[in-house]
């Protein structure tokens, strides 16, 4: 419907093209607005305790840590928002300039002030009764340890100051700003990995690296910000050449371009080039997969294997989720399937019944077990509406972890002591995977991963796959067609059993326990968060979403590389979800059919716009704005 | 399609059997504590379980007095998603973080007012201002949360609302979380006329307040909802939002009034559970508002009076449940498993009677 962006439509009539607005012509109502919402956000931050927590992990050594960045991110965002305008189709985008700065360096003034009052409050007042980071060192932090005054007034001045940067971006061309983002995300990711990259320097023998990239106090130093900044712009340039170069030969452009009659030719060569790099590039990835845990210390190997667990339910809820469009709230019952029977039939710990069977053996009746335990759950609730589906799944959810810690059956499962002493994993005597070699465990996780891509990715493409997506866009029309929709949901449901299973087994031979505590509620939603982010329906989409997420934050028991934001997690897990749903309900990497189905209405109204502008055309007349006012 | 046909009576049968199966459980624990009340040496009493004790009538009277003031604390939150649910058909996951946030404001208002000496000497009129106060605080966060995280999407698929407001409610439960810290708020002290034995039954004081209290803001619901125009207004909503609009009925208004509703119920819900368990945790609104929600689907979705009937029903039950069916079965330590109970109540509802007991009152195009 829309066109956000700084070029005009070609409709306009070219004398009010481009014009500029005046320096004081804002919009001064939705200034103070933006200012507002900033200023709750930033108090919000600030009281949130980040600042405090976050303040001895350094980002770039002398000058930023992950605390003061807590507090200056927030004011970019807005004042990059303040300064969105949307053009209707027809209607001429006023020209960008000082004044889209200027918006933005008030709004981020206006929020900031915020920040200023708490300075004021906290030298005044002590609330801390109930606000626990009310406290000095809150302070400290929000006026640099120097007097009351000076933080009272820095923070508008820095507020301005990123404001201005963030209305600014608006001024200049996509790519610059594109390109600016790309470095400060960079540096800012640089940062973050840094135990990562020092772990790999560290495997390959170039120490040296990572020596010169961070500081002793972990966080980059700042020529290495500069040069790594320097650097992501220079990789961004290339690609911009590259795409100019590619544009006049004619390469890139024929995708977007309907192909002439006579360029077919030309243009299936390059759709064979694409796909022959393609191939190239999975082989690459798989090889860099197989072969990386070699070089990479225990840490990160443990923080991998974390992750392709995470990888492994977000594959299996994908199938529920993602592809038969079934909201189940209790996934992590098939988890908890899958870690205790494990637990029970290999550890000699398990109180009534333990026959200590050999892993594999005992991941095969996990595997039924699961199975049964998605068809019992599954039938009663596949008649449900898709709400009360989600609740119900929830509720037999927390009663599987109830049951686990209940006296009445810790004669079997031991209650909320668990079960301990699981033995690890023996590979057929070649190997065995134990816990404490997290290299072991992540092969064996990567090995489970490459099962499980492999069977959603058949799945994906094969008959029932199909049925499971007819079931998700409209079960009565999927139905009419003559889908067996009871039996796909079925199959979707024990489908996604069995790969939970996978990664619940995995689990308690890697901790070499279970807890009935580590089955709890929100670990289904950090799995349904990391689905949604990555992109419902689309496994190289979920797969990166749960690399993201689960590397970055961690999981609900597992810490990832900022593990600052332990408390922080399921704050921010939240915040993302809503996000998520309201600004790109089709995910990070999305399906190209699911985001169809998403925006549906949307897709219609551009097509009837298309429509419209094409009979102005016809008619000759009507002129830009005519069809602005007449929207369904 | 022959296959087809027999898939479905398949799961039909298994349905069926699962239904049959829980009500012969419910039916088998009732006799046995039939059995075990009249006589503890019967032997069908002795063949189900020969520890159990059988419930003196002292007993049973204080569960379900207990079942039932816990019940009324469901039953108004339960409003909350009922009618939130008849007007935009979405469940609100969120509405039990509004319901903690109630019960937090309370313990952080009683506390403070403690402290300045009020809360003894002058109880009624403080408890009045906490109530008040938690009212406000939770009207407001029912209508930023609609305004910022609802309205946007409407008219989304249904399950994208419910998405959003499952991550609406970790993200509040997490709000307070690292606002308030982790610790365990508690309420100041209730004064020793409530909290003893009253010579009425020998019910505990407290509980016929939470009852009183309850019971009163019923009334005023039911005075609002029937009485006025802004009642007829919602009704009309849920009825049917499109003819509302066109009858001149500005619905945005409308949902925003049910949104500050539910919330000033879940706000005065909120206190009764300070009034009930003198604490509060951030994570204290997940299961009750869960419970709630099966309250309301035990009731009919979208009928108040039901909210309320189904509140009652899900309280004593979880109360009573766990001692007059688990136990007599033999099931050791059944009260762990009172959220179990709860929970298979809603799934047992929606097994043999989908829309709950007393009729669904749902939007024409949400009737199936």
């Amino acid at each position: 419907m829309t066109v956000t962006g700084d070029f005009p439509t070609t409709q306009g009539t070219s004398a009010d093209a481009a014009s500029r607005r005046r320096l004081l012509d804002q919009d001064w109502q939705k200034l103070v607005r933006a200012g507002g919402i900033l200023a709750l956000g930033q108090v919000f931050i600030a009281l949130s305790g980040m600042p405090v927590n976050f303040d001895r992990r350094l980002l770039i050594d002398p000058i930023l840590s992950l605390g003061y960045l807590s507090l200056i991110w927030l004011p970019l965002v807005v004042s990059y928002w303040v300064g969105r305008e949307q053009v209707l189709e027809g209607m001429t985008a006023y020209a960008r300039g000082g004044r889209d700065v200027l918006a933005g360096a008030i709004a981020g003034a206006l929020g900031n002030a915020g920040l200023t009052l708490l300075v004021v409050g906290i030298t005044h007042f002590d609330i801390r009764d109930p606000l626990v980071n009310w406290s000095p060192q809150l302070l400290a932090i929000l006026h640099f340890e120097e007097s009351v005054w000076l933080g009272a007034v820095i923070w508008p001045v820095i507020g301005a100051a990123t404001g201005a940067l963030g209305g600014g971006m608006h001024c200049a061309s996509t790519r610059i700003t594109r390109t600016a983002v790309i470095a400060g995300l960079t540096v800012f990711g640089a940062a973050v990995l840094e135990s990562v990259i020092t772990d790999l320097s560290q495997g390959f023998h170039i120490e040296a690296v990572s020596d010169w990239l961070y500081g002793p106090k972990r966080g980059l130093t700042y020529p290495a910000a500069i040069v790594v900044a320097v650097a992501a712009i220079a990789v961004m340039a290339g690609i911009w050449a590259y795409r100019d170069s590619a544009m006049r030969a004619g390469l890139v452009g024929s995708r977007q371009s309907p192909a002439a009659p006579g360029e077919s030719d030309r243009s299936r060569t390059v759709w064979r080039r694409f796909i022959s790099r393609r191939l190239l590039g999975y082989a690459l990835v798989i090889a860099a997969v197989v072969v990386l845990p070699l070089f990479l210390g225990r840490l990160t190997n443990e923080l991998l294997a974390n992750v392709g667990l995470f990888i492994l339910l977000a594959l299996g809820l994908n199938i529920i989720v993602g592809l038969a469009g079934i909201l189940d709230l209790g996934y992590v019952a098939f988890f908890a399937v899958g870690g205790y029977s494990v637990a029970v039939l290999t550890s000699p710990g398990s109180p009534r019944f333990s026959p200590e069977m050999p892993w594999f053996g005992a991941l095969f009746i996990a595997m039924l077990l699961a199975g049964l335990v998605g068809l019992f759950i599954g039938a009663p609730v596949i008649r449900m509406r898709g709400d009360y589906l989600a609740v119900v799944t929830l509720g037999f959810g927390e009663i599987i972890r109830i049951l686990l810690l209940s006296d009445w059956l810790s004669g079997t499962f031991n209650g909320a002591q668990g079960i301990t002493n699981i033995p690890g994993v023996e590979v057929f005597g070649l190997a065995t995977v134990r816990g404490f070699e997290p290299r072991s465990v992540l092969y064996l996780v990567l090995f489970f991963c490459a099962i499980a891509i492999y069977v959603s990715w058949r799945l994906e493409n094969s008959r029932i796959g199909r049925a499971w997506m007819a079931v998700r866009e409209d079960e009565t029309v999927a139905e009419v067609m003559g889908v067996d929709t009871v039996s796909a949901k079925l199959m979707a449901f024990v489908t996604g059993a069995v790969l939970g299973s996978f990664s619940g087994a995995i689990l308690s031979a890697k901790v070499g326990s279970v807890f009935p505590h580590s089955f709890a509620i929100i670990v289904s939603i950090v799995i349904l968060v990391v689905v949604i982010f990555g992109g419902m329906g689309n496994i190289p989409g979920v797969i990166a979403g749960a690399v993201v997420l689960i590397g970055v934050l961690g999981g609900p028991n597992q810490p990832g590389l900022l593990q600052e934001f332990a408390e922080y997690k399921i704050l921010i897990y939240g915040a993302l979800l809503v996000w998520m749903m309201l600004q790109r309900s089709e995910g990070l990497i999305p399906s190209v059919r699911r985001a169809q189905e998403l925006h549906i209405d949307e897709m219609n109204q551009d097509a009837w716009l298309r429509a419209q502008a094409e009979a102005d055309d016809a008619t000759g007349g009507g002129g830009g704005n005519s069809s602005v006012g007449e929207q369904p | 399609m022959q296959l087809t046909t027999k898939q479905r009576t398949r799961v039909d049968w298994f349905l069926t059997f699962l239904r049959i199966a829980a009500l012969a459980l419910i039916g088998a624990g009732l006799l046995a504590f039939i059995a075990q009340a009249i006589d503890a040496n019967n032997p069908f009493a002795r063949w189900a379980n020969p520890d159990a004790l059988s419930l003196t009538g002292k007993q049973f009277r204080d569960l379900v007095v207990a079942g039932l003031a816990q019940g009324a604390m469901y039953g108004l939150i339960a409003l909350g998603y009922s009618m939130v649910y008849g007007v935009l058909g979405f469940i609100n996951f969120a509405h039990g973080e509004v319901f903690m946030i109630g019960a937090v404001t309370g313990a952080v208002t009683s506390s403070k007012l403690a402290e300045a000496g009020a809360w003894e000497s002058n109880f009624v009129l403080c408890l009045l201002l906490v109530v008040f106060l938690s009212m406000v605080v939770c009207t407001v966060t029912a209508v930023i949360m609609e305004r910022v995280a609802y309205r946007p999407l409407r008219g989304k698929p249904r399950l994208i609302p419910l998405i959003t407001s499952i991550g609406v409610s970790f993200f509040l439960q997490n709000f307070i979380l690292v606002l308030l810290g982790p610790g365990t708020k508690s309420y100041a002290k209730m004064p020793d006329w409530l909290t003893e034995k009253r010579t009425f039954l020998e019910i505990q004081g407290t509980r016929i307040l939470v009852l009183a209290v309850a019971a009163v803001a019923m009334v005023g619901l039911w005075y609002l909802v029937e009485r006025t125009k802004t009642g007829k207004a919602m009704r009309a909503v849920a009825e049917d939002a499109e003819i509302a609009s066109l009858m001149g009925i500005d619905v945005n208004r409308i949902i925003v009034k049910t949104f500050a509703v539910g919330g000033a119920m879940a706000g005065v819900a909120g206190i009764l559970w300070g009034l009930l368990f003198n604490s509060v945790l951030h994570t204290a609104g997940f299961l009750p508002g869960i419970k709630a929600f099966s309250a309301a689907v035990v009731g009919g979705i979208g009928n108040i009076g039901g909210s309320m009937a189904g509140g009652l029903t899900i309280g004593v039950a979880e109360s009573l449940g766990p001692l007059m069916i688990l136990e007599p079965l033999g099931v050791s330590g059944p009260s762990q498993l009172r959220d179990a109970v709860a929970f298979a109540v809603l799934i047992i509802v929606l097994l043999v009677r989908p829309s709950g007991i007393f009729g669904e009152r749902l939007p024409s195009e949400e009737r199936t």
